[in-house]
């Protein structure tokens, strides 16, 4: 066998080896690099969602308020949801930089333009969930005493939140497949390393497949989750 | 001379063209129940919403013990002495049912939550419901949660109570216990303001009932001259159709 230059971890061809075999090693062999790469890309899209949820859940509550906060988040749902999240990420990373006059971090700007993409997503879910409580809600907290806030707070928004579980599940999985587009500010996440390891094996049929695999076991994982929390949190034993 | 708790001056509410309060002013004294009666659309509901400002009223005031009740002001206070029970209970669904009745006390008055929850199982006592305490409200009957609703209302310990056709979501069955239960309120000499179709509980219990139609008070009087001997035509119309 020849040591053909690159990183041995990945295996090799052989002398015969034709292009054709399905190379199972090579997944086995480039998983460690990969998980870190998906361990990235978990970070960033948790904490993305969270902070997408607060900005989601003052959007949405703005949307719904009048005064010019309510103007505020109709704009910043119009032009996030108007504008590809690639563009975002290339203003807060190129763009926001030449302007405050200092770099930020790639790891910041892609949390940065993630939440602000999620939270216009989220503020619509948001909206929705806070109007699909009914009215008498609203009554009979006012009715004893309950100021605005009290009633959102303790009436309005915990019958919502259970009520948008689903959509936001499926906003924090739409949120896992979309921060790959994070891979172009040289961010490692999951598919910027098999980008990598691609580039030094030369197989992108296993990487792209593993890749894709670890980006079910992601999805599915948060799909069950949301599952298990939707039973949990409706009422009776 | 018992006192005025609720002064009711002329008063009108609109929706967009609609006039569904034409004028109507009505003075309720402590220990009072007063049975509203009339046909649908007649605004004995938006009548009731306008008392604690859950509609706000086109024009005309209301006072609650000689104080005028406004929005910008005194919204919450006056509120939380006009405790309110709905046609469809509106239970919080997500809250067992002693959180139901503790909510309130705890976030308005800032009551402590054992002393809250105490008074809570004292009300649903009452109420015939001690068991029933930590379950949610979709795990009670119609029935039940109406009782509920009103133990939630009374944790406030208000002055005047509302209740806006509290039996018309239930079942037969279910309508005696609900009115038994306001029937003892009104033995205890609470001041209360029911909107029924409920003609025996507003003869048993009314002091006086007012019939409404088309947005102004049509007649009024004590439940046995009214019920007996209405003297506008339109009251017998509506008596005669209901009786
Ligand atoms: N929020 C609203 N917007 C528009 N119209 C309304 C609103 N609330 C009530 N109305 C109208 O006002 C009129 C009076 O309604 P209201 O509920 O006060 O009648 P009611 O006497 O309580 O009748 P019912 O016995 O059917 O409950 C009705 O025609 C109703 O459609
Ligand atoms: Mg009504």
């Amino acid at each position: 066998m020849r040591n053909k230059g690159y990183a041995p971890i990945f295996g090799e061809f052989g002398e015969g080896e034709t292009i054709l075999e399905f190379r199972w090693d090579l997944i086995w062999s480039s998983l460690p690099m990969l998980l870190q790469g998906a361990k990235l890309t978990v970070q960033l899209t948790s904490i993305a969602v969270f902070f997408g949820i607060i900005l989601g859940t003052l959007t949405g509550i703005a949307r719904l308020s009048k005064g010019p906060f309510r103007i505020l988040a109709a704009i910043y749902i119009d032009v996030i949801r108007g504008t590809p999240l690639l563009v975002q990420t290339f203003i807060v990373f190129y763009g926001l930089p030449s302007i405050i006059h200092r770099p930020i971090p790639a790891y910041v700007a892609a949390i940065l333009s993630l939440s602000i993409n999620s939270g216009a997503y989220v503020g619509e879910i948001v909206r929705s969930g806070i109007q699909s409580i009914d009215k008498g809600q609203w009554e009979a907290a006012s009715s004893l005493g309950l100021n605005n806030y009290q009633t959102m707070r303790y009436i309005i928004l915990p019958q919502a939140f259970r009520r948008i579980l689903p959509p936001l599940g499926n906003e924090f999985i739409a949120l896992l497949k979309d921060s790959s587009l994070v891979s172009v500010i040289a961010l490692e996440e999951l598919v910027r390393k098999g980008q990598i390891i691609i580039g030094r094996t030369f197989r992108p049929f296993e990487i792209w497949t593993a890749v894709a695999i670890i980006f079910f076991v992601m999805t599915f994982t948060v799909s069950r989750l949301v599952d298990y929390l939707e039973r949990r949190m409706t009422p009776h034993a | 001379m018992p006192n005025t708790i609720v002064e009711v001056l002329n008063l009108h509410k609109s929706f967009d063209k609609l006039k569904v309060l034409q004028g109507v002013s009505l003075q309720i004294v402590q220990g009072e129940v007063v049975v509203i009666i009339g046909p649908s659309g007649s605004g004995k509901s938006t009548l009731l919403r306008c008392l604690n400002y859950l509609e706000e009223p086109t024009s005309g005031q209301v006072h609650f013990k000689g104080e005028l009740v406004d929005p910008k002001s005194n919204l919450s206070e006056i509120r939380q002495e006009m405790g309110m029970v709905f046609q469809n209970f509106n239970l919080f669904p997500h809250l067992k049912v002693i959180d139901n009745i503790t909510l309130a006390p705890c976030l308005v008055r800032s009551t402590e939550k054992p002393l809250a929850e105490e008074r809570a199982l004292e009300l649903l006592k009452q109420v015939g419901l001690q068991d029933k305490a930590y379950n949610y409200p979709e795990e009670l009957s119609g029935g039940q949660r109406q009782r509920v609703a009103i133990a939630r209302a009374l944790a406030m310990d208000p002055e005047v109570l509302l209740f806006d056709e509290p039996t018309s979501a239930l079942d037969p069955e279910m309508i005696g216990e609900v009115l038994e239960v306001m029937k003892k309120l009104a033995l205890e000499g609470r001041t209360m303001i029911v909107v029924t179709h409920e003609m025996g509980f507003a003869k048993e219990v009314g002091d006086r009932v007012i019939f409404m139609d088309e947005g102004v008070i049509m007649e009024e009087g004590h439940p046995n001259e009214l019920f007996s001997n209405p003297k506008q035509k339109r009251t017998q119309a509506f008596l005669s159709k209901i009786l």
